[in-house]
């Protein structure tokens, strides 16, 4: 043990000596706060007010849980949608009716970290319905429905530790992947319970399909094919010729348990593993797998009812390559590979090994060839590992330190963002040289081309999406906002126009255009459709009622007064639940609801929409209940008391709206 | 979904006839071929009052009280119209219901209901309730047959 200890204090020097070196060399980030901006990149990035931008870019909010949307070129953000965390701005997992959609096999979890959205897509190319984001750490992936910038449904992956390589979806969107970034024992708590140091024999990795109902967004796992246990990292479909494949980027080939810094560094290439998935589809349809059994969560927000439902699902279909022998394919990638992108032909399929020194291509053509020729340099765990040399288009050399991730123009143009020398790379896919470097504002992680990784790039920008500021904003203590950078590729040299703090970490974004997704927008919820089951379709309808110790309330709000607004017999104790109707039937005219001493946050009900607050009353008095949205001259009127009674008081239960001068 | 999209529409087109009008000062003529059938007679919102232009006398034609349409002008302020109105002559939030339709115009009263934002930014009387009752009304976003039949629920009272 102590010698251990010893070799990782060295290796961790070592490292961070390395590091140091890399940040102190020469054009590996600005040196200054000033980069080379022209006079013109401002007007090039304003829109006036009053007008819309002509993008929206969907990005991330890394550890926040939420997915932020931005408008480009300005950089403004448009909203910050709540997906795997809590939000109190819209009472999201904290209304009842909302609660359901972060309910896992481990309970409510009001927190996880989110990494990459995924627009979906119609023939290859963003269609504006929905944006997928996955859940890392309690693995879920999530599907945000554009036409009420809202989660629509949440599903959690079984047999799945860091949903990392996740939510990258196939042409049409049949079906979103998840890759596990841990790989880990599965099965019965037998077969889990196992000495770690048993990694090899024990540990399985798995990449699971999950299927979106193309109408309701209702999701659930098709399929999944186990792996040998590695570490995935990223994803991406194949399009055109090669649609009907997946590509994932792998590291820890050397099945390392500990230490993965260094232990997981030692051979020269790791893998990007194929799969056929139109055959992994074929065999499932089949029966050719195994049903296992496991525990799920599909949750799923019913517009009509305003509510989340949660099915919870018994069983998943495994699929073994080891068994089903044209299913998987593993070619060799240097080293250490993170991110993996196929280009708009379909034909290229380009990894960045990020800690080596050139980036790969390979060839769909070339790697049908190898498969059909059975061109293998052995195998990996009983999976065909392809000849490098027979399944690579090419190599760039020397493009920067420490690529991650590339995304393509229209013109044959990739552009790949490098991590340690800071900066983005364009080159050619065609001559493999490198054509333009510029310095982001620093150690860029994910980039974005609106429609970069989809069959029709629509080009224009390329936003560069950083993980360290200082420097850049005002100081706001020892943390910054992370940010992006919005550089425009229209000509042959990228240029820089605009930086914009974001939300928690952006670490990937999608980005289209506005016009794709504007004619979607529900801008109310018709209140004639509206089956909330505690619903109050118009005053009249309002009333108290008890059961036990619970007490419900159908409420109303309009502008600017809820009814009822007075309740009494109300006792310490009781579970009151306000069910809020907003008679509301115009745009943006959302009613807040709060009460003093509420244990969760308020609740923000859009028009035509009914929602839950629940309340349990702890001390004795008349408790104010008001309005927080501010939506009318007398917004501030906006309020009223509960009369709250010690338990087994006899006041009796009423409510009510008492109007001085109504005729009727 | 489609109910909905063809509301947002009217109400974008609500929005641009009333920048328009902002801007201009004049209230754009009838597009050529638009329905000019008896109110309630086509199911569309696309007519006048739906897409922002001013209803007139001659777009509504009112004969004896219609029982089946005030029944379901009644249901409609029941969810929509009755948070703020009663039907007696009081004020609650916007004015009592109890015989408005002799105070104002059948016309003056739809256009109240269907294009409230024109309305409070041309029609004098609709500023002068404005001043007195301080809520700007809601755009319930009633379609022009929805609105005809609580014209017709007023007519009762």
């Amino acid at each position: 043990m102590k010698r251990s200890l010893k070799t990782t204090t060295l290796l961790l020097g070592s490292g961070a000596a390395l590091f140091l070196l890399f940040n102190t060399m020469q054009g590996c980030r600005p040196q200054t706060t000033q980069a080379a901006v022209t006079g013109e990149a401002g007007s090039k990035t304003y829109v006036k007010p009053g007008s819309y931008d002509e993008f929206y870019n969907f990005v991330s909010g890394g550890f926040s849980g939420q997915l932020s949307v931005y408008g480009l070129p300005s950089g403004r953000m448009l909203r910050n949608i709540p997906v795997f965390s809590v939000n109190p701005e819209s009472g999201w997992g904290y209304s009842e009716e909302t609660k359901p959609m972060l309910m896992t096999t481990h309970g409510f979890i009001p927190w996880d970290d989110s990494h990459h959205p995924e627009l979906s897509m119609t023939d290859g190319v963003p269609d504006g319905k929905w944006c997928f984001i996955n859940g890392n750490n309690t693995p879920r992936i999530a599907l945000v429905d554009l036409g009420t910038f809202r989660t629509k449904s949440i599903i959690e992956i079984p047999n799945c530790a860091g949903n990392h390589s996740s939510p990258f979806t196939t042409p049409n969107s049949e079906y979103v992947i998840s890759g596990t970034r841990f790989s880990i024992p599965m099965g019965t708590d037998t077969e889990r319970d196992v000495p770690i140091e048993s990694y090899r024999e024990n540990f399985k990795g798995t990449v699971s399909f999950i299927h979106p109902e193309p109408e309701s967004g209702k999701m659930s796992i098709a399929f999944q094919i186990i792996t040998p246990g590695m570490n995935f990292d990223l994803s991406h479909t194949g399009k055109g010729p090669s649609d009907g494949w997946f590509f994932f980027s792998c590291y820890n080939s050397e099945q390392a348990y500990s230490l993965l810094e260094v232990n997981a560094s030692q051979r020269d290439k790791d893998f990007i593993m194929a799969v056929n998935w139109k055959k992994a589809e074929e065999y499932a349809k089949a029966g050719k797998g195994r049903k296992v059994p496991v525990e799920y969560y599909s949750n799923w927000y019913n517009d009509e009812t305003h509510t989340g439902e949660s099915t919870v699902m018994k069983e998943v279909l495994q699929l073994d390559p080891r068994e089903l022998t044209d299913l998987v394919y593993f070619m060799p990638c240097p080293k250490s590979p993170h991110g993996c992108d196929v280009d708009p032909t379909g034909e290229y399929i380009v990894g960045s090994g990020k800690l080596a020194a050139l980036i790969p291509v390979f060839s769909f053509t070339k790697i049908q060839a190898a498969i059909a020729a059975k061109d293998h340099d052995g195998d990996f765990m009983g999976i065909p590992v392809l000849k490098y040399e027979s399944v690579l288009h090419g190599e760039v050399k020397k493009p920067g330190l420490g690529p991650l991730h590339t995304e393509f123009d229209a013109n044959g143009n990739a552009y790949t963002s490098m991590f340690v020398s800071s900066e983005i790379v364009k080159w050619s896919l065609k001559s493999l040289e490198v054509l333009d470097r510029v310095p982001t504002y620093y150690s860029i992680g994910h980039l974005c081309v609106p429609g970069g990784d989809s069959k029709k790039p629509w080009g224009k920008y390329v936003i560069a999406y950083n993980k360290i500021t200082k420097d850049r904003f005002l100081p706001t203590g020892p943390e910054l906002a992370q940010s992006a950078q919005l550089f425009s590729i229209e000509g042959d040299k990228m240029e820089l126009l605009l930086d914009f703090p974001t939300i928690g970490e952006p670490h990937y974004a999608q980005a289209l255009p506005a016009e794709l997704v504007k004619p979607r927008e529900v801008k109310f919820f018709d209140i004639n459709k509206n089956k909330h089951p505690y619903l109050a379709k118009g005053e009249s309808e309002t009333r108290i009622e008890r059961k036990g110790n619970e007490v419900h309330v159908w409420m109303t709000t309009i502008r600017s007064h809820f009814t009822p607004d007075n309740i009494e017999g109300v006792k310490v104790g009781d579970e009151v639940y306000f069910h809020i109707t907003n008679l509301e039937q115009d745009w943006d005219v959302p009613h807040g609801f709060a009460i003093k001493g509420a244990a969760t946050a308020e609740l923000l009900i859009m028009p035509g929409e009914t929602q839950t607050l629940k309340w349990v009353p702890d001390q004795v008095g008349v408790v104010p209940m008001y309005c927080t949205d501010f939506c009318s001259a007398l917004h501030q009127e906006m309020q009223g008391y509960v009369r709250v009674s010690p338990a087994g008081s006899k006041v009796e239960l009423k409510a009510e709206t008492r109007s001085v001068d109504a005729g009727s | 979904m489609k109910p909905l999209r063809s509301i947002g529409t009217a109400v974008l087109l609500t929005t641009l006839v009333m920048i328009q009008a902002c801007g201009g000062g004049s209230t754009p003529a009838d597009p050529p071929g638009a329905p000019s059938g008896p109110p309630g007679a086509s199911g569309a919102t696309a007519d006048k009052g739906g897409a922002g232009e001013l209803i007139t006398a001659a777009d509504l034609n009112l004969s004896a009280v219609d029982p089946a349409m005030a029944e379901k002008g009644k249901t409609t302020y029941d969810v929509k119209c009755q948070a703020c109105h009663s039907t007696g002559e009081n004020r609650v939030v916007g004015p009592g219901w109890k015989g408005v339709t002799t105070r104002r115009e059948p016309a003056w009263i739809m256009n109240m209901i269907m294009n409230i934002d024109v309305m409070l930014e041309k029609d004098p009387e609709a500023q002068k309730l404005l001043e007195e009752c301080l809520v700007r009304m809601p755009n319930q976003n009633l379609s022009k047959d929805e609105a005809r039949e609580v014209l017709e629920f007023m007519r009762t009272l």
